[in-house]
């Protein structure tokens, strides 16, 4: 085992499965000798060569739909758009193309891409790099989205990503590339799309989350807890599939919920499981469910206070676990 | 041709350009400018020159690197400085922060940090001057690396068939943040895209403010004149990194020293100044004695964003809808 930050988790993951299946390759903007903005890819055009690592230019419509054309002639594409708010000129490639294909065909083409995109925000990027866009892909029948928040699971799970036969939205929260870190086995492993993750044990009440969020639900869990608020934090880790059974058992032990995310609140994926849960666990239920999320702004604004504001910290999580525990 | 006035004006906004951005690299090694920061040095001449060939109730768009923008359309540098600062004072009310230089007073449609997206942008203020039966045309700025998104193609498309007053102003710098338009580009330039839609394109020395005045000056009167859109090209070269904040995690080796030195010895400011003083326009003790009004202006505008305050946490509401609806 070894210490690794997310961005060293990812570039490994990356690594491995170029290594392991000659079909992988990247393409993105500065993906090559650069390495991407964030290093996703340091180091691996020097390994793979420029056609494995392709620098394209700026045209993100096409950087997605030239990979959707070469998955269905049994590549194994990996673009990166270099900021989750570039990736609008992409998404008629992605829900319109992509998320359709296997559907449209009866199973005849399969898509086996996965589109990393580096979002949220929290690092001040303003209007123009701090978007959340898990929301829009979440509501798109046809793709998976997998949203890791620490080392471990981003490396097992992009490797399973990789290796999926389905278009999936690799989401990775950059705030979350060099500020967490966390230990990584030395060997091959990869963890299944689609299972939620327990990253803390309690009895009091749910907390569901993902990405950065779920670190600022496990500081606001710590903060409570010697008041006597012992709060189960689950990690969804993928969007889709959406793990419901972790969900759902947590609710029915705990009889309260709380979902966090960065994402703008209204249409989020809180209201889906909020939905969920009332048509499921209903009879469970002790207290509202609560939602600490973005505000319905656009995206996230450029000031320091209002950038503040806006996120979802462990302090405003921390308040709403209070006034739902006092229930 | 330009009188002294104009000449002078023309040195003023570089100055302004160059201090202003030599001020925003210190606030960013201070900490006081956080997140992503592009400088425009070494590309002032562009901006400069396409500008003063624009009339002020003329309408502009641009990009990321958005700072000369607005000082060339002789914007206000005080509420510039705020906005980069996330001060509630800034042209965004602290919103948008260096990639959104959004000035409405002097026709800035906005400077959007989502590369393409407002080239289609002027082209439809461009169609709004031809609805309203006035003969306000429009500039977009863009980057060699934003030439290659669809925006571009489909925008440049549309204003040629419409022959719709708008510039297309293309600021080659020659690297979209490492990558090089050599290898990115199809063509050997930019301009010469042009006559895939029929319309004039120009290649022009970037450096050379009165050289890019005189070029986007015949693209002003031929879009004034209901002939159409020119795309003009505008080879220049920027001098720092991508961006100074967000992304400078590496410092790059995607071009040599020697090549940033060659550009180096082509200042766009010492070219100006040169042809002033040649010209016998202006003495260099007038040269001087202006740009240490230029540098005292920056230096105020520092203080002014320094002393402004930050935003209410509740102004994050704001401005949602143009008829406020109850949020939460
Ligand atoms: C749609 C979109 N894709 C990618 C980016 C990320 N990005 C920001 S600046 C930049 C390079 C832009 O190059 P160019 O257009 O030449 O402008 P320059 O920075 O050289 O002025 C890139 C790729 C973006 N902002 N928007
Ligand atoms: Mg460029």
């Amino acid at each position: 085992m070894a210490v690794k930050s997310v961005i060293e988790a990812v570039r490994e993951a990356i690594r491995e499965e170029m290594r392991r299946d000659p079909t992988v390759f990247v393409m993105g903007e500065d993906v090559g000798a650069r390495g991407g903005v964030f290093l996703a890819t340091q180091g691996l055009m020097e390994e793979f060569g420029e056609d494995r690592i392709i620098d394209t230019p700026l045209a993100e419509a096409s950087i997605v739909g030239i990979a959707l054309g070469a998955a269905f002639r049994g590549q194994r594409p990996l673009p990166e758009i270099q900021f989750s708010d570039f990736v609008w000129p992409s998404v008629n490639q992605l829900i319109g193309e992509a998320a359709r294909s296997c559907y449209g065909t009866n199973g005849a083409v399969q898509v086996p891409m996965t589109v990393r995109i580096p979002y949220g925000g929290g690092i001040r990027g303003g209007l123009f790099h701090s978007q959340n866009v898990e929301t829009h892909f979440f509501h798109t029948p046809g793709l998976k989205v997998v949203t890791p928040s620490t080392p471990y699971d981003a490396k097992g799970l992009l490797k399973s990503a990789i290796r999926d036969n389905n278009p999936v939205v690799f989401l990775e929260h950059k705030k979350t590339y060099r500020l967490v870190r966390g230990e990584v086995p030395d060997g091959e492993y990869t963890l299944p799309l689609g299972v939620a993750d327990i990253k803390r044990p309690g009895n009091t009440l749910t907390i569901v989350s993902y990405g950065l969020t779920l670190h600022y639900c496990l500081e606001a869990a710590q903060e409570v807890a010697p008041e006597g608020i012992d709060a189960e934090v689950i990690d969804l880790r993928t969007l889709t599939p959406l793990d419901r059974e972790t969900i759902l058992t947590s609710v029915r032990k705990t009889g309260k919920l709380l979902i966090a995310h960065e994402d703008n609140v209204t249409g989020g994926i809180g209201a889906e499981i909020a939905a969920l849960v009332a048509d499921q666990a209903f009879e469970y239920l002790d207290g509202p469910i609560a939602r600490v999320c973005g505000p319905d702004v656009p995206t996230m604004p450029f000031a320091q206070t209002l950038e503040d504001a806006y996120i979802p910290d462990p302090t405003k999580i921390a308040t709403a676990l209070r006034r739902l525990a006092a229930y | 041709m330009l009188d002294k006035t104009a000449l002078t004006e023309m040195m003023r906004r570089m100055l302004r350009i160059r201090h202003f951005e030599e001020a925003v690299i210190n606030l960013v090694e201070r900490g006081e400018i956080v997140g992503a920061a592009h400088s425009y040095i070494g590309e002032e001449a562009v901006a400069v020159g396409a500008c003063m060939a624009l009339r002020d109730d003329d309408w502009m768009t641009g990009n990321h690197r958005s700072h000369g923008h607005p000082i060339a359309k002789g914007g206000n540098v005080r509420t510039a400085m705020a906005e980069l600062l996330g001060k509630r004072t800034g042209i965004c009310k602290g919103k948008g922060g260096s990639m959104h230089l959004a000035d409405f007073s002097i026709g800035i449609l906005g400077e959007s940090g989502i590369l393409g997206s407002s080239i289609p942008v002027a082209v439809g203020a461009a169609l709004g001057s031809r609805l309203q039966g006035n003969d306000r045309v429009a500039v977009c700025f863009f980057g060699d690396g934003a030439s290659n998104e669809g925006a571009f193609h489909e925008s440049i498309n549309l204003a040629a068939i419409w022959k719709l007053p708008v510039i297309f102003l293309c600021e080659n710098n020659q690297y979209a943040v490492t990558s090089s338009f050599k290898e990115m580009v199809a063509s050997d330039n930019i301009s010469d895209r042009a006559a895939a839609y029929s319309i004039p394109g120009v290649l022009v020395d970037g450096q050379d403010a009165l050289a890019m005045h005189e070029a986007v000056t015949q693209a002003v009167a031929r879009a004034r004149s209901g002939q159409g859109p020119t795309l003009v090209e505008g080879r220049t070269y920027r001098y720092y990194d991508h961006s100074l904040g967000l992304g400078r995690i590496v410092r790059d080796s995607y071009r040599d020293d020697d090549e940033l030195e060659q550009w180096r010895q082509r200042d766009p400011l010492d070219i100006h100044r040169a042809h002033l003083i040649e010209q016998n326009i202006a003495t260099p003790e007038e040269l001087d004695a202006l740009e240490a009004q230029v540098k005292a202006e920056i230096e105020e505008a520092v203080t002014f964003a320094r002393e402004s305050p930050y935003p209410d946490p509740s102004e994050v509401w704001e401005d949602m809808f143009a008829d406020p609806i109850p949020l939460e």
